[in-house]
């Protein structure tokens, strides 16, 4: 898989926003986020992924050098992202439609006029 | 009674000697309470380790690093009490993660020249043992001797 070194030997604090200033779409991921089948993501939460054409931007850490910001050509994996971030503005616009319908239906018309 | 807890020492890089001092010492303490001791590392951590312990005496399992953390998030394995040794902003990366993906009580072992200024940034859940040794291990063995497991 051919990669490019963005940053290198940084904090993760840096290689984070570094992300966020250099991507065209940023998502946020937890640690554990798995990429390309074997890679899990190391990191402080939040844990920016970025898009930037067909380039995903992300963090990469090693024990010894420090954070790393590494882009890959993978358009499966933001499209990945992407899905993943509709699916949670799904799930949080169906908590808030629960929240209104948590008020009780009214059983008739005349308990709409007791309103 | 901790028979058949399991423990799990996350290794950072092994640059500072202190580490695998206290990697032995806290094994050896653990294994003695009760503890299925686990140490992982990165390959050069791991051969220090093996190294000192020819005999595995104080370690009977170790594991590559980034195949623990595949292990911790696929749920093949979880431990109750992890860990995790930082001198370094990558150390301190490691035990966020941990914080994240294992249900295990999370200790930060945060040792190094910088101990004081890493330790302001562990703002995860973890208790820290922190103290500013390199190469005498006796403050960080005085820190990890008050904890109570």
């Amino acid at each position: 898989m051919k990669y490019r070194i963005l940053l290198e030997k940084t904090s993760f604090r840096e290689a984070r926003e570094y992300i966020e200033k250099n991507s065209d779409e940023v998502y946020y991921v937890e640690p554990g986020y798995k990429i390309f089948k074997d890679y899990y993501i190391i990191g402080v939460p939040p844990v920016a992924m970025g898009a930037r054409g067909k380039e995903l931007l992300f963090t990469y850490v090693k024990p010894c050098y420090g954070a790393f910001v590494m882009a890959i050509d993978s358009e499966e994996e933001i499209e990945r992202l992407r899905e993943r971030e509709r699916e949670k503005i799904k799930a949080s616009l169906k908590k808030g439609g629960l929240k209104e319908r948590a008020e009780p239906v009214p059983a008739s018309f005349g308990d709409m006029w007791k309103k | 009674m901790t028979q058949g807890k399991k423990a799990l020492l996350v290794m950072g890089c092994p640059e500072v000697p202190v580490q695998m001092s206290i990697v032995l010492y806290l094994s050896n303490k653990l294994s003695k309470a009760g503890y299925d001791v686990t140490a992982a590392g990165t390959d050069a951590a791991v051969k220090l380790l093996k190294v000192s312990d020819p005999e595995s005496y104080y370690i009977q399992k170790t594991e590559d690093l980034d195949q623990i953390i595949s292990d911790v998030v696929e749920k093949k394995i979880d431990f109750d009490l992890c860990f995790v040794f930082m001198h370094s902003d990558a150390g301190m990366t490691y035990g966020a993660t941990f914080s994240a993906i294992s249900k295990a009580r999370l200790f930060a072992v945060i040792f190094g020249k910088n101990a004081e200024e890493l330790a302001n940034t562990v703002d995860y859940p973890a208790e820290k043992i922190m103290a500013k040794a390199t190469h005498n291990p006796n403050p960080l063995k005085i820190k990890v001797d008050k904890v109570v497991l």
